[in-house]
Protein backbone atom coordinates (compact mmCIF):
# COMPACT_ATOMS: atom_id res chain seq x y z
CA UNK A 1 0.00 0.00 0.00
CA UNK A 2 1.10 3.24 -0.66
CA UNK A 3 2.53 5.69 2.29
CA UNK A 4 2.24 8.98 0.42
CA UNK A 5 5.33 11.45 1.84
CA UNK A 6 7.71 14.37 0.80
CA UNK A 7 11.51 14.34 0.65
CA UNK A 8 12.96 17.81 0.39
CA UNK A 9 16.88 17.88 -0.76
CA UNK A 10 17.76 20.81 0.74
CA UNK A 11 21.27 20.54 -1.55
CA UNK A 12 19.07 21.41 -4.46
CA UNK A 13 16.43 23.57 -3.29
CA UNK A 14 17.15 26.89 -4.71
CA UNK A 15 14.63 28.91 -2.67
CA UNK A 16 12.51 29.41 -5.87
CA UNK A 17 9.30 29.83 -3.82
CA UNK A 18 7.92 27.77 -7.16
CA UNK A 19 6.20 24.85 -4.73
CA UNK A 20 4.53 27.76 -2.48
CA UNK A 21 3.22 29.61 -5.92
CA UNK A 22 2.03 26.12 -7.41
CA UNK A 23 -0.33 25.28 -4.14
CA UNK A 24 -1.55 28.46 -4.03
CA UNK A 25 -2.66 28.88 -7.65
CA UNK A 26 -3.55 24.81 -7.22
CA UNK A 27 -5.92 25.25 -4.57
CA UNK A 28 -6.79 28.78 -4.66
CA UNK A 29 -5.52 29.04 -1.34
CA UNK A 30 -7.00 32.98 0.51
CA UNK A 31 -4.41 35.11 1.13
CA UNK A 32 -2.23 35.05 4.33
CA UNK A 33 -2.55 30.99 4.08
CA UNK A 34 0.52 28.88 3.20
CA UNK A 35 0.19 25.51 3.14
CA UNK A 36 4.16 25.57 2.06
CA UNK A 37 6.61 27.58 2.72
CA UNK A 38 10.48 27.64 2.12
CA UNK A 39 12.50 28.29 5.08
CA UNK A 40 16.12 29.09 4.94
CA UNK A 41 18.77 28.30 7.18
CA UNK A 42 21.59 31.37 7.63
CA UNK A 43 20.16 33.18 4.71
CA UNK A 44 23.02 35.51 3.32
CA UNK A 45 25.61 33.11 4.31
CA UNK A 46 27.71 31.16 1.80
CA UNK A 47 26.39 27.76 2.70
CA UNK A 48 23.39 28.33 3.59
CA UNK A 49 20.41 25.71 2.74
CA UNK A 50 16.88 26.00 2.35
CA UNK A 51 13.93 23.60 2.58
CA UNK A 52 10.42 23.54 1.85
CA UNK A 53 8.35 22.90 4.37
CA UNK A 54 4.36 21.62 4.56
CA UNK A 55 2.65 19.27 6.49
CA UNK A 56 4.61 15.46 6.75
CA UNK A 57 1.50 13.98 7.17
CA UNK A 58 2.89 12.35 10.16
CA UNK A 59 2.67 8.33 10.45
CA UNK A 60 2.31 9.38 14.73
CA UNK A 61 0.57 12.76 14.16
CA UNK A 62 0.57 15.19 17.17
CA UNK A 63 -2.35 17.20 15.46
CA UNK A 64 -4.66 14.19 15.58
CA UNK A 65 -3.95 13.58 18.80
CA UNK A 66 -4.60 16.99 20.52
CA UNK A 67 -7.83 17.78 18.77
CA UNK A 68 -10.73 17.95 21.12
CA UNK A 69 -12.92 17.36 18.55
CA UNK A 70 -11.88 14.49 16.86
CA UNK A 71 -11.68 16.01 13.02
CA UNK A 72 -8.64 14.77 11.98
CA UNK A 73 -8.79 11.44 10.02
CA UNK A 74 -5.69 9.52 8.09
CA UNK A 75 -6.76 7.92 4.58
CA UNK A 76 -5.34 4.65 3.00
CA UNK A 77 -2.43 6.35 1.83
CA UNK A 78 -1.43 7.47 4.92
CA UNK A 79 -2.57 11.40 4.09
CA UNK A 80 -3.67 13.22 7.16
CA UNK A 81 -6.76 15.50 6.34
CA UNK A 82 -9.22 17.06 8.41
CA UNK A 83 -12.88 17.66 8.11
CA UNK A 84 -13.82 21.29 8.43
CA UNK A 85 -17.34 21.42 9.30
CA UNK A 86 -16.06 19.68 12.36
CA UNK A 87 -13.30 21.77 13.35
CA UNK A 88 -13.91 24.72 15.73
CA UNK A 89 -10.90 26.57 15.10
CA UNK A 90 -9.42 26.21 18.40
CA UNK A 91 -5.65 26.42 17.26
CA UNK A 92 -4.10 22.90 19.39
CA UNK A 93 -3.06 21.62 16.49
CA UNK A 94 -1.20 24.15 15.39
CA UNK A 95 0.90 24.00 18.76
CA UNK A 96 1.10 20.60 18.31
CA UNK A 97 2.60 20.32 15.28
CA UNK A 98 6.08 20.76 14.76
CA UNK A 99 6.69 21.90 11.03
CA UNK A 100 3.80 24.88 12.07
CA UNK A 101 1.41 23.45 9.14
CA UNK A 102 -1.75 24.00 10.49
CA UNK A 103 -2.93 27.55 8.76
CA UNK A 104 -5.65 29.94 10.16
CA UNK A 105 -7.34 31.85 7.62
CA UNK A 106 -8.09 35.91 8.96
CA UNK A 107 -11.81 35.68 8.48
CA UNK A 108 -14.81 38.46 9.40
CA UNK A 109 -13.47 42.27 9.93
CA UNK A 110 -11.94 41.58 13.46
CA UNK A 111 -9.61 39.07 12.14
CA UNK A 112 -11.62 36.07 14.15
CA UNK A 113 -9.39 33.00 13.96
CA UNK A 114 -10.84 30.47 11.03
CA UNK A 115 -10.86 27.03 10.32
CA UNK A 116 -7.91 25.56 10.01
CA UNK A 117 -6.61 24.94 6.57
CA UNK A 118 -3.44 22.95 5.72
CA UNK A 119 -1.33 21.09 2.68
CA UNK A 120 -3.86 17.70 2.06
CA UNK A 121 -1.25 16.20 -0.40
CA UNK A 122 -3.72 17.41 -2.61
CA UNK A 123 -6.21 14.63 -1.94
CA UNK A 124 -8.75 17.21 -1.53
CA UNK A 125 -11.00 16.01 2.00
CA UNK A 126 -13.86 14.27 3.06
CA UNK A 127 -16.43 15.28 0.53
CA UNK A 128 -17.45 14.07 -3.33
CA UNK A 129 -13.71 13.76 -4.68
CA UNK A 130 -13.44 16.37 -7.67
CA UNK A 131 -16.65 18.06 -6.24
CA UNK A 132 -17.37 22.04 -6.42
CA UNK A 133 -17.54 22.02 -2.77
CA UNK A 134 -14.43 20.05 -2.25
CA UNK A 135 -12.41 22.53 -4.12
CA UNK A 136 -13.63 25.42 -1.95
CA UNK A 137 -13.01 23.77 0.90
CA UNK A 138 -9.65 21.88 0.73
CA UNK A 139 -8.67 22.10 -2.74
CA UNK A 140 -8.16 20.45 -5.60
CA UNK A 141 -7.85 16.88 -5.46
CA UNK A 142 -5.45 15.56 -7.31
CA UNK A 143 -4.60 11.79 -6.41
CA UNK A 144 -7.79 11.68 -7.44
CA UNK A 145 -6.98 12.48 -10.92
CA UNK A 146 -4.24 10.14 -10.53
CA UNK A 147 -1.90 12.62 -10.12
CA UNK A 148 0.74 14.05 -7.55
CA UNK A 149 0.92 17.16 -5.57
CA UNK A 150 1.45 19.79 -7.51
CA UNK A 151 4.69 21.37 -5.56
CA UNK A 152 6.30 18.41 -5.67
CA UNK A 153 5.63 18.07 -9.60
CA UNK A 154 6.75 21.68 -10.14
CA UNK A 155 9.80 21.80 -8.39
CA UNK A 156 12.54 23.07 -10.98
CA UNK A 157 15.42 21.28 -9.50
CA UNK A 158 13.72 18.51 -8.08
CA UNK A 159 14.59 18.94 -4.65
CA UNK A 160 11.13 18.93 -3.55
CA UNK A 161 9.82 14.76 -4.25
CA UNK A 162 6.15 13.85 -3.20
CA UNK A 163 4.69 10.44 -3.71
CA UNK A 164 4.56 7.12 -2.19
CA UNK A 165 7.57 6.50 0.59
CA UNK A 166 9.00 3.52 -0.88
CA UNK A 167 9.04 5.37 -4.45
CA UNK A 168 10.69 8.45 -3.46
CA UNK A 169 13.30 7.41 -1.38
CA UNK A 170 14.21 5.25 -3.97
CA UNK A 171 14.45 7.88 -6.47
CA UNK A 172 16.70 9.67 -3.67
CA UNK A 173 19.02 6.67 -2.46
CA UNK A 174 19.51 7.00 -6.30
CA UNK A 175 20.45 10.39 -6.75
CA UNK A 176 22.91 10.16 -3.49
CA UNK A 177 24.42 7.35 -4.82
CA UNK A 178 25.30 9.50 -8.20
CA UNK A 179 26.36 12.50 -5.98
CA UNK A 180 29.25 10.05 -4.16
CA UNK A 181 29.84 8.31 -7.23
CA UNK A 182 30.83 11.42 -9.57
CA UNK A 183 32.47 12.75 -6.52
CA UNK A 184 32.88 16.83 -5.31
CA UNK A 185 36.33 18.53 -6.47
CA UNK A 186 37.97 20.62 -3.85
CA UNK A 187 36.32 23.54 -3.32
CA UNK A 188 33.30 24.90 -0.87
CA UNK A 189 30.58 21.73 0.14
CA UNK A 190 27.92 23.60 -1.45
CA UNK A 191 26.72 24.47 -5.05
CA UNK A 192 26.36 22.85 -7.96
CA UNK A 193 28.86 19.60 -7.31
CA UNK A 194 27.63 18.79 -4.52
CA UNK A 195 23.90 18.98 -5.56
CA UNK A 196 24.70 17.01 -8.73
CA UNK A 197 27.66 15.05 -8.26
CA UNK A 198 31.05 17.25 -9.95
CA UNK A 199 30.51 17.78 -13.89
CA UNK A 200 33.80 15.24 -14.91
CA UNK A 201 34.86 12.71 -12.48
CA UNK A 202 37.05 13.54 -9.42
CA UNK A 203 39.97 11.21 -10.70
CA UNK A 204 40.32 12.68 -14.12
CA UNK A 205 39.81 16.66 -12.85
CA UNK A 206 41.10 17.84 -9.81
CA UNK A 207 41.40 21.39 -10.29
CA UNK A 208 38.30 23.80 -9.29
CA UNK A 209 37.76 26.43 -12.11
CA UNK A 210 38.50 29.91 -11.33
CA UNK A 211 35.76 32.62 -10.57
CA UNK A 212 34.56 33.52 -13.52
CA UNK A 213 35.69 31.11 -15.71
CA UNK A 214 33.09 29.15 -17.64
CA UNK A 215 33.38 25.23 -16.13
CA UNK A 216 34.05 22.15 -18.90
CA UNK A 217 30.87 21.07 -20.48
CA UNK A 218 29.20 18.37 -18.73
CA UNK A 219 28.80 14.60 -20.09
CA UNK A 220 25.40 13.57 -19.36
CA UNK A 221 24.64 11.50 -16.53
CA UNK A 222 24.93 7.30 -17.11
CA UNK A 223 21.97 6.00 -15.96
CA UNK A 224 22.01 4.91 -11.95
CA UNK A 225 21.95 1.59 -11.33
CA UNK A 226 22.05 2.16 -7.48
CA UNK A 227 18.80 1.91 -5.17
CA UNK A 228 16.88 -1.12 -4.06
CA UNK A 229 14.18 -1.03 -6.98
CA UNK B 1 26.32 18.65 60.40
CA UNK B 2 25.91 14.71 60.34
CA UNK B 3 22.35 14.32 60.29
CA UNK B 4 22.03 17.17 57.53
CA UNK B 5 24.17 15.30 55.49
CA UNK B 6 22.82 11.53 56.28
CA UNK B 7 19.17 13.80 55.43
CA UNK B 8 20.50 14.74 51.94
CA UNK B 9 21.50 11.34 51.41
CA UNK B 10 18.30 10.18 52.07
CA UNK B 11 16.77 12.74 49.68
CA UNK B 12 18.71 12.46 46.75
CA UNK B 13 18.18 8.82 46.78
CA UNK B 14 14.26 8.79 47.16
CA UNK B 15 14.69 12.08 44.33
CA UNK B 16 16.87 8.87 42.47
CA UNK B 17 14.86 6.75 43.10
CA UNK B 18 11.64 8.87 41.95
CA UNK B 19 12.84 8.66 38.08
CA UNK B 20 11.90 5.01 38.11
CA UNK B 21 8.66 5.47 38.66
CA UNK B 22 7.82 7.39 35.17
CA UNK B 23 5.70 6.42 32.95
CA UNK B 24 6.00 7.18 28.82
CA UNK B 25 5.00 10.62 28.16
CA UNK B 26 4.33 9.82 24.78
CA UNK B 27 0.53 11.15 23.93
CA UNK B 28 -1.91 7.78 23.26
CA UNK B 29 -4.73 8.20 20.99
CA UNK B 30 -7.15 5.63 19.80
CA UNK B 31 -7.43 5.04 15.98
CA UNK B 32 -11.14 5.58 14.43
CA UNK B 33 -12.03 8.39 16.64
CA UNK B 34 -12.58 10.44 13.69
CA UNK B 35 -16.03 12.65 14.21
CA UNK B 36 -16.27 13.72 10.83
CA UNK B 37 -17.97 13.05 7.27
CA UNK B 38 -17.53 9.48 5.73
CA UNK B 39 -14.53 10.27 3.05
CA UNK B 40 -13.82 8.80 -0.27
CA UNK B 41 -10.07 6.76 -0.68
CA UNK B 42 -8.86 8.44 -4.03
CA UNK B 43 -9.18 5.55 -5.93
CA UNK B 44 -13.13 4.93 -5.53
CA UNK B 45 -14.51 7.40 -8.01
CA UNK B 46 -13.91 7.60 -11.63
CA UNK B 47 -11.38 7.16 -13.55
CA UNK B 48 -10.01 4.07 -11.21
CA UNK B 49 -13.77 3.09 -9.85
CA UNK B 50 -12.43 0.88 -7.13
CA UNK B 51 -9.79 -0.26 -8.79
CA UNK B 52 -6.94 -0.17 -6.01
CA UNK B 53 -4.10 -2.05 -7.66
CA UNK B 54 -4.43 0.78 -11.00
CA UNK B 55 -4.50 3.44 -8.81
CA UNK B 56 -1.10 2.30 -7.06
CA UNK B 57 0.40 1.83 -10.55
CA UNK B 58 -0.62 5.09 -12.28
CA UNK B 59 1.03 6.62 -8.90
CA UNK B 60 4.22 4.73 -8.66
CA UNK B 61 4.42 5.57 -12.74
CA UNK B 62 3.94 9.36 -12.28
CA UNK B 63 6.25 9.65 -9.74
CA UNK B 64 9.17 8.19 -11.74
CA UNK B 65 8.52 11.37 -13.23
CA UNK B 66 10.28 13.10 -10.71
CA UNK B 67 13.73 11.05 -11.20
CA UNK B 68 15.44 12.86 -13.81
CA UNK B 69 18.11 10.17 -14.17
CA UNK B 70 15.17 8.46 -15.95
CA UNK B 71 14.27 11.34 -18.19
CA UNK B 72 18.14 12.14 -19.67
CA UNK B 73 18.51 8.11 -20.72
Amino acid sequence: MARMKFICDAERCIECNGCVTACKQEHDVPWGVNRRRVVTINDGVPGERSISVACMHCSDAPCMAVCPVDCFYRNEAGVVLHDKDICIGCGYCFYACPFGAPQFPQTGAFGVRGKMDKCTFCAGGPEVPTSDTEFKKYGRNRLAEGKLPACAEMCSTKALLGGDGDVISDIYRNRVVMRAARGTRSGPPWGWDTAYGAAQPVAATTTTPAPGQAPSPAPAPAPATGGKS
Amino acid sequence: MRRFAAVGVVASLLLGLAACGERPQVIEYKQGTYQGKPFTQPYQNAPYNGDKAAWERAMSQRAQGQNEYNRVK
